[in-house]
């Protein structure tokens, strides 16, 4: 006989667990970054090899975690959020470990080190950005709770200035890059100049990590404010 | 004389057996709302069940079970031939557990008031001719197969959104909860027990007068409100601090409620329910003891109470599983979400009992998810199983007739 009853079957997959787990993937991801840039610069490429091999996987275990919530969407879910919403969250997740691998890539494919007087300076930018993306991580974790509370409500609110602090974190990051970009531009004379093409492409790439963050949150952003 | 106790024999028999196949299958679905929740155990459920099916199954049980005993056939036309009506319920109740059992055994969503009202209209228009069937009582019943699941559905809606007004949209949601949950379970245990004693317990010989429905149903409400505010204050209260809404906290006091609402879930289940099994078996016994097909005495109390023990059979040697099965299966629905879902649907239950007609349980249940889902609260609900559900009568209705048909002739042709 059957035992599973079939009211059991009328419920669809939550699309909050796995979210969260891809986010969690992506932004773990994002965060190995720092020690591929270290090893880098103490010239050390079997440690900046290694960590690059993480990020790849990662990014792999993230981009499975997308199928399967893909595949467990189909249209005729009835859902709180719209399924444009929920997907359009998830690709914007995970663009941020995309550029993470594309960052990854960069570095090791042209064994590029930052030159001595901006080493400290890029590491507190990539840091900022990855701050923008622990932000983000920590409003996709308060989706559980926004599901329970309906989308309204203090909980909103609360997710809301999550939001907002995602937002002044990635402004930071944005001025932490225009000095960035200047001081590079004040040395870029002394350096070879297809490697200050690529320096310049590395810190783009690394802002967009901030920048992928906030997406994901004005994503969040308009889940609750529809 | 002895034909007749072998007719009613036969009767109860079957009557123990289809109630059976209700406790082992059906009654998982009325209370998958609760054990969804995981506000109770499976052992609560499965005790809950027990006592509140059999509960709804004597008391409020009799209304369904006197419409699909007389309110389909018209037994005026067999007057002389009592014999076929005895067969004909017969074969009903054999059609309807055989086919349930198919259907069980492959996952299909049927329905057993479809199964049976589609086997008794079987039997009665294509064995005995088209007008022994009573057309516009059979038209009623298809048409509250339609609106049961809508009215559960909105109310469901309803009771969700306000709770969502009351509670959950609030600052500190916990002090609201403890604030107006008390009054859900006043509503819950006020409007069951009205209902039942307004409308149910006519057919087992107790009438009581409206002020007296009233009053029972408001010092019913009183107690369930003490009981559950009494066990609702054991939990304990924390001042939010802040950044923390204490949703857990919340969800438990929604717990308490959720316990209230598997009872009425149980008791709403019974009342209709059991009269599938019960109905034709009490044609047949009216039948068989005075030989005259029209005489129109109330429901023997005694054959509920048969109904209600094969329910709690069917519980404790299958059902339980299926019970535990589906409380696995569905994390989705949270206590607040659970509790809006179930009392709909008891609600609607318990309303179609009282006024006499037999509804699908799972139905109604389905349309109480769905109201709470359009509401908000679901996380995610399949629209195509639901749509299947939904459907699954088209397909029951023609088979039940169809067997009973096979049953009735082979019936005639043997005994």
């Amino acid at each position: 006989m059957n035992t599973s009853g079939y009211i059991s079957r009328i419920f669809g997959t939550s699309p909050v667990r796995p979210l969260q787990k891809h986010m969690d993937k992506a932004a773990k991801c994002a965060h190995k970054l720092p020690k591929l840039i270290k090893a880098s610069y103490q010239g050390d490429w079997n440690r900046a090899a290694a960590a690059r091999e993480k990020i790849v996987l990662l990014e792999h275990a993230a981009d499975d975690l997308k199928r399967d919530l893909r595949l467990s969407l189909p249209k005729s879910l009835l859902m709180p959020v719209s399924r444009t919403d929920v997907l359009d969250m998830l690709s914007r997740q995970d663009r941020i470990a995309n550029r993470a691998k594309d960052i990854s890539g960069l570095i090791m494919g042209r064994r590029i080190v930052f030159p001595a007087p901006i080493q400290t300076a890029y590491l507190e930018f990539l840091e900022r950005n990855l701050d923008a993306v622990t932000q983000a991580r920590k409003s996709v974790h308060e989706l559980d709770t926004l599901y329970e509370s309906g989308f309204r409500g203090a909980e909103a609110d609360l997710v809301v200035e999550m939001i907002d602090e995602l937002s002044r974190l990635e402004d930071q990051s944005d001025e932490l890059q225009i000095k960035l970009r200047a001081s590079l531009f004040a040395i870029e004379r002394d350096l070879h100049a297809v490697d200050v093409m690529f320096l310049y492409k590395v810190i783009d790439r690394t802002g967009d990590l901030g920048d992928m963050a906030q997406r994901v949150g004005s994503r969040l952003h308009m889940m609750i404010a529809r | 004389m002895e034909q007749a106790i072998f007719y009613i024999i036969l009767a109860a028999l079957f009557a123990l057996f289809m109630a059976w196949g209700i406790g082992a299958n059906d009654v998982a679905n009325a209370m998958a709302p609760s054990v969804g929740s995981k506000a109770i155990t499976i052992k609560q459920a499965i005790i809950i069940a027990a006592i509140f099916e059999f509960a709804g199954a004597v008391l409020a049980g009799g209304g369904v079970t006197s419409t699909i005993r007389r309110g389909i056939v018209d037994a005026s036309l067999l007057s002389g031939q009592p014999e076929l009506l005895i067969y004909g319920m017969l074969s009903a109740l054999l059609a309807a557990g055989v086919w349930l059992l198919i259907a069980s055994r492959f996952g299909w969503p049927v329905s057993t008031t479809h199964t049976i009202i589609g086997a008794v209209v079987g039997f009665a228009a294509i064995g005995i001719g088209v007008s022994a069937v009573h057309w516009p009582q059979v038209g009623r019943i298809a048409m509250s197969w339609v609106i049961s699941p809508v009215i559960a559905g909105v109310m469901a809606w309803l009771l969700f959104m306000s709770v969502q007004r009351l509670i959950l949209h609030r600052d500190n949601p916990l002090k609201y909860a403890r604030r107006y949950v008390p009054g859900y379970m006043f509503l819950a245990g006020f409007f069951m027990t009205w209902v039942t004693v307004d409308k149910g317990l006519a057919h087992v010989g107790l009438d009581f007068s409206t002020l007296q429905a009233n009053l029972l149903a408001l010092l019913v409400g009183g107690l369930v409100t003490a009981v559950g505010t009494f066990f609702m204050l054991r939990i304990p209260y924390q001042e939010p601090q802040k950044r923390e809404f204490h949703f857990v906290t919340v969800e438990r006091i929604f717990g308490i409620l959720m316990v209230i609402t598997a009872c009425c879930m149980a008791f709403a289940h019974g009342s209709n329910d059991v009269a599938n099994a019960v109905g034709p078996a009490a044609a047949v016994i009216s039948v068989a003891m005075s030989g005259d097909v029209t005489q129109d005495a109330i429901v023997p109390i005694w054959i509920l109470i048969i109904g209600g023990i094969g329910i709690v059979i069917g519980l404790a040697t299958y059902g339980h599983r299926v019970i535990a099965t589906v409380g696995q299966n569905i994390t989705a629905l949270t206590p607040s979400r659970g509790f809006a879902a179930g009392l709909a649907a008891a609600a609607t239950i318990v309303m179609a009992s009282g006024t006499g007609l037999p509804i699908s349980t799972t139905h109604t249940v389905v349309g109480a998810i769905l109201g709470v889902g359009l509401a908000g609260g679901i996380a995610a609900i399949n629209l195509r199983v639901v749509g299947s559900i939904f459907m699954s009568w088209v397909i029951t209705v023609p088979a039940g007739a169809a067997l009973a048909v096979v049953f009735f002739l082979l019936m005639r042709a043997l005994l």
